[in-house]
């Protein structure tokens, strides 16, 4: 019965049950404001309950005031069934084989009538109806592990993608897109590049600033990069595949270990920091930025290693933070922290008893910098030397998501905090560079003259 | 066989076909005739202080060769909310533009790249927006949703324009009539193009997303002159507010026109309204052209059999020496021939004062083929040189028949298909009549095509905004704010003995409250002061056009008081 009026409550529900009017009705409504007519559309659910949808003959939607209302009469039913065309993705011999694993995220989505936002959609099919040049590429195969947004991917899912990374390797597949919403994008980056160990081919991860259900979307562009990485390029390492400029120009190839979201809606979000990006990429070539990479194997050798512990914290700290903050972590259990400091990686004196109890209990505490370029220096000043003694351990110009994700993976695989900091430590890919070149921290300043002259030259 | 084709006699014999009534000497009984209407869009930007849906000035604008950055962005298709692909959509697709944005800092933010989410209505224009919906005695929604209009022509970064309805029905009287309204939403103007050469469309994104709103009429218009009178009443309406811009842009008409057995083609953005009447008549006569076209050619051949040939041409084997073709040679290009069976006679058929069929597949060329004129020539044509030396040759390279008419244009490779598919699809439609398409309005009264007419597809609701209540005390408190009706000041004007012929310029400045008030505070009589508005301040006027634009718009800011 509840079906009959999606989404209706409250004193809306009463006045289409009193007209016997129901969603998808073709309807006639008088009003004291005039009389309107069209489509009852259902109604998202965190809206109020004071008026009623209709889609009109023109396609513009409006909401009428139910307290305004003095009739209603249905003349029809139609009910909308949104279904994006499939089409067979093609296959030939000649061409690469790319898996794209989808997770949720924005890469194909459409209009979900509950609550008025976006869903992903997801099928080769639609994909190939989407995006026809995918087939230039590649033979592509679709498996949807996940249907989340980004801001809902755990340690469950990067398990089981890192898994289904694994079979696909050992199945010959020459190259992986996984599609992911932008959120968390990095964090799953990093997380598959410690549980995927040494693969012989690229695993690209991929999504889009701008739903696909607009023009100017960046979806597909950011696709057709993603899918030309996997299947041609020469570099097998887990990478994110996003837009360089905001403008329609070229992706940029950032290591999984190295990258983070840097704008809340930019199209250009995804930076790397404190290195430059491994690679550029187009629809016509693939451009190396570094050559220092691993490459793309003929062998199906690979070490997936699924593990993590969910007991791990990022503690961002501020000036005058309270010890409680520490203690309630050490109450709940907690067995890894990992610092966003300040500075070259600096807390207050007030919270030193609270890490001091937490060391005792044998949880790991490792020390970012929440300026995020540049290394942990604890040695420069005397709270550094304090905290070390304390046992924090510095983790160099590890990324604090990285920091995070690492330190999860890391007590995952033991409780022995020797053999913790020694996995910590040793990097497994770039999260801890021995140098920082002068050109992996550029953060331009606007409005100065050269800079100005040089964005007017450039596409942003 | 080289005898070329006598177009300009065939021009004229189908012009007289068409029965094609010059405009000065037309009557209404000629638009009755051929089943003319017509209805309007008409827009207007809102005065506001800033932008509908950001913080950026509005009205504030910038020169073509002023910018601080650039943004590329290129197109594409989507879905409609009901699973469809919209035509023009697909259209601008195939046109491959490359679509550069000219940024300022000054009037341009992340909002207008489409790379920051829509920030919360500007209330202001929603109140004036509203304002004008209840003088033109509307329905007011009760909650206004947002709605994304797809343009994929580029004039909007993200694709489309957020959009919504505030009111619906509603009317307007005429002199003879009533004319009723059908809509009046709310919504963000467009980018200003800047070029639009081959491959590469520029803009400058000032005007973008400035408030406007859009009135929409029903086609209610049987005559030319009834449209421009509609049109200015509207006119009238919205500046009686004293909300509106005024000034070369701030308001713009669609009109869409259609004949008995047409159909509806929407001339955009005309700046003028008394460029409304010929633009009109000369879309009227477009249409009734075609549709004798249609007639002939069904008569001639089944669609079905239509079937074009098409061979790339040898320089070598050529012996005229057009410039055209010199020029094409040294630019590497391919010479390319079509055979359209059947069609001779039908490109030099008369459509509009100066034009004839071919123009119709010349202008398609230029659009979605990305070739600039003069990008063909035909067999057709007023000086047929190339054909009149290299005629036999073409025609024996194409097989052509008896009955057949020859199109040659010049591309490089990667525009040939997309041109040659061009050419085929405009004939094919020519078996249908009148393509529903957007032409743009030239000075001279005739028009060219634009764009494939959108159709409801292309709206889709905003997902980025949640629908916008529009409580009852707003509606109650804007009605206690509306200036007196348009029709009641004429009615007015008729009373004080104001001469007809005076009315537009008070009207159209706005200067009824002015009136009123000088009358109120000197007792100079109301007629004294109507006269000495509309014949001296615009004899002034003329002759210091800016100076009293801006007079007249200080007038407001103390009437309104």
């Amino acid at each position: 019965m509840a079906d009959l009026f999606k989404g209706y409550k409250g004193n809306a529900l009463e006045v289409l049950k009193k007209y016997k009017i129901r969603v998808w009705s073709d309807a006639v409504v008088s009003t004291t404001r005039g009389e309107f007519a069209g489509i009852v559309l259902p109604r998202a659910e965190n809206d109020d309950d004071l008026h009623i949808v209709l889609k009109m003959v023109t396609g513009y939607n409006v909401g009428i005031l139910v307290n305004t209302i003095t009739n209603m009469i249905e003349e029809g039913y139609k009910e909308a069934n949104y279904k994006i065309p499939e089409k067979e993705f093609p296959y030939s011999a000649e061409k690469p084989n790319v898996k794209l694993f989808g997770t949720g995220g924005t890469i194909a989505s459409r209009l979900d009538y509950r609550t008025g936002a976006v869903i992903p959609a997801f099928s080769p099919g639609e994909l190939y109806g989407a995006v026809p040049e995918l087939a230039d590429i590649c033979n592509m195969t679709t498996e949807k592990l996940f249907a989340v947004f980004s801001e809902n991917m755990g340690p469950q899912e990067y398990i089981t993608l890192a898994k289904c990374i694994g079979k696909e390797i050992e199945n010959g597949i020459d190259g992986i897109v996984v599609g992911h919403g932008t959120d968390t994008m990095h964090h799953t980056a990093a997380a598959l590049s410690f549980m995927v160990q040494d693969a012989p081919i690229p695993i690209i991860m991929v999504g889009s600033q701008r739903s696909s259900d607009r023009p100017s979307s960046d979806a597909a562009l950011n696709l057709i990069h993603a899918t030309k990485a996997a299947a041609e390029s020469d570099i097998a390492e887990v990478m994110v595949c996003m837009f360089g400029p905001t403008s329609d120009e070229y992706g940029l190839l950032h290591s999984g270990v190295r990258v983070r979201k840097m704008h809340s809606s930019y199209r250009s979000t995804f930076r790397t920091i404190g290195d430059t990006p491994i690679a550029t990429i187009d629809k016509d070539k693939i451009v190396h930025i570094k050559d220092n990479f691993k490459p793309r194997r003929k062998d199906r050798d690979v070490k997936i290693l699924p593990y993590f512990e969910e007991k791990v914290a990022i503690v961002y700290y501020y000036p005058n933070m309270q010890p409680d903050i520490i203690d309630s972590l050490i109450a709940n259990g907690y067995k890894g922290i990992v610092i966003a400091g300040t500075g070259l990686g600096h807390v207050n004196k007030s919270i030193y008893p609270a890490i001091e109890r937490a060391t005792a209990k044998g949880i790991a505490i490792y020390m970012t910098v929440q300026t995020l370029w540049g290394y942990v220096h604890m040695f420069v000043y005397d709270t550094g030397r304090d905290l070390m003694a304390m046992g924090i351990i510095p983790a160099d110009n590890m990324l604090p998501e990285v920091a995070y994700i690492k330190l999860g993976w890391a007590l995952g695989q033991t409780d022995d905090l020797e053999k913790v900091k020694e996995i910590m430590l040793t990097p497994i890919s770039d999260e801890i560079t021995e140098r920082e070149p002068y050109n992996g921290y550029l953060i331009f300043q606007g409005g100065i003259p050269e800079m100005e002259a040089y964005l007017k030259r450039i596409h942003k | 066989m080289s005898e070329t084709f006598d177009t300009v006699a065939n021009f004229h014999a189908t012009k007289k076909e068409v029965e094609y009534v010059d405009f000065e000497t037309a009557k209404e009984a000629d638009y009755n005739k051929i089943g003319f209407k017509c209805g309007l869009e008409v827009h207007q930007q809102l005065r506001t202080e800033k932008k509908l849906f950001c913080r950026c000035p509005a009205s504030t604008y910038q020169k073509i060769d002023e910018y601080d950055a650039e943004v590329v962005r290129h197109m594409r298709p989507t879905l409609s909310e009901l699973g469809e692909y919209d035509g023009t959509a697909l259209m601008e697709f195939r046109t491959r533009k490359n679509i550069t944005y000219r940024l300022k800092n000054e009037t341009t933010c992340t909002y207008e790249i489409d790379d920051t989410p829509p920030f919360k209505i500007n209330t202001e224009a929603l109140k004036i927006a509203i304002q004008i919906s209840l003088l033109a005695k509307q329905s007011v929604v009760g909650e206004l949703h947002i709605i994304r209009k797809q343009y994929l022509d580029g004039s909007i970064p993200a694709g489309f324009q957020r959009t919504g309805i505030i009111g619906i029905e509603g009317e307007i009287p005429l002199k003879n009539k009533t004319i009723r309204l059908i809509q009046l939403s709310i919504e963000e103007d467009s980018a200003r193009e800047i070029s639009d050469i081959g491959h590469e469309r520029v803009y400058r994104t000032d005007r973008l997303g400035m408030p406007l709103i859009e009135t929409v009429t029903y086609p209610e218009m049987l005559t030319p002159q009834e449209a421009a009178e509609a049109c200015q009443y509207l006119r009238f309406l919205v500046r009686s507010t004293g909300n509106v811009y005024t000034g070369i842009g701030a308001a713009r008409q669609d009109v869409n026109v259609s004949v008995t057995g047409g159909t509806r083609v929407e001339i955009k953005g005309v700046a003028h309204i008394k460029w409304i009447p010929l633009l009109t008549h000369n879309e009227a006569y477009r249409q009734v052209a075609l549709l004798k076209i249609k007639e002939k050619l069904n008569a001639s051949i089944k669609p079905d059999d239509w079937k074009m040939n098409v061979v790339e041409l040898d320089y070598s084997k050529l012996t005229s020496s057009t410039h055209f073709v010199i020029k094409a040679k040294d630019e590497n290009k391919k010479l390319i021939a079509v055979n359209l069976p059947n069609f001779k006679g039908i490109l030099s058929y008369f459509t509009q004062p100066g034009q004839m069929f071919s123009n119709e597949i010349a202008d398609r060329l230029k659009v979605i083929g990305c070739l600039e004129h003069p990008n063909m020539l035909s067999s057709e044509m007023p000086r047929p040189e190339f054909f009149f030396a290299d005629g036999d040759y073409i025609r024996k390279a194409l097989n052509a028949g008896e009955n057949d008419a020859q199109i040659i244009f010049w591309t490089d490779e990667y525009d040939r298909q997309i041109a040659t598919e061009t050419i085929e699809e405009r004939c094919l439609m020519a078996f249908d009549g009148v393509p529903n398409e957007t032409r743009k309005g030239l000075p001279d009264g005739t028009t060219i095509f634009e764009r494939v007419l959108p159709g409801a597809d292309r709206m889709y609701p905003d997902t980025d905004s949640a629908p916008i209540r529009i409580p009852e005390e707003w509606i109650e408190e804007i009605r206690q704010t509306l200036p007196h009706d348009v029709s009641d000041e004429m009615k007015t004007l008729t009373e004080w003995q104001v001469p007809e012929c005076a009315w537009t310029y008070i009207l159209r400045n706005n200067l009824m409250m002015m009136i009123r008030r000088i009358n109120y505070e000197t007792d100079v009589p109301f007629n004294f002061i109507a006269k000495l508005f509309s014949y001296d301040l615009n004899h002034l006027e003329v002759k210091f056009h800016h100076l009293v634009i801006l007079l007249s718009q200080k007038y407001w800011v103390c009437s309104a008081s």
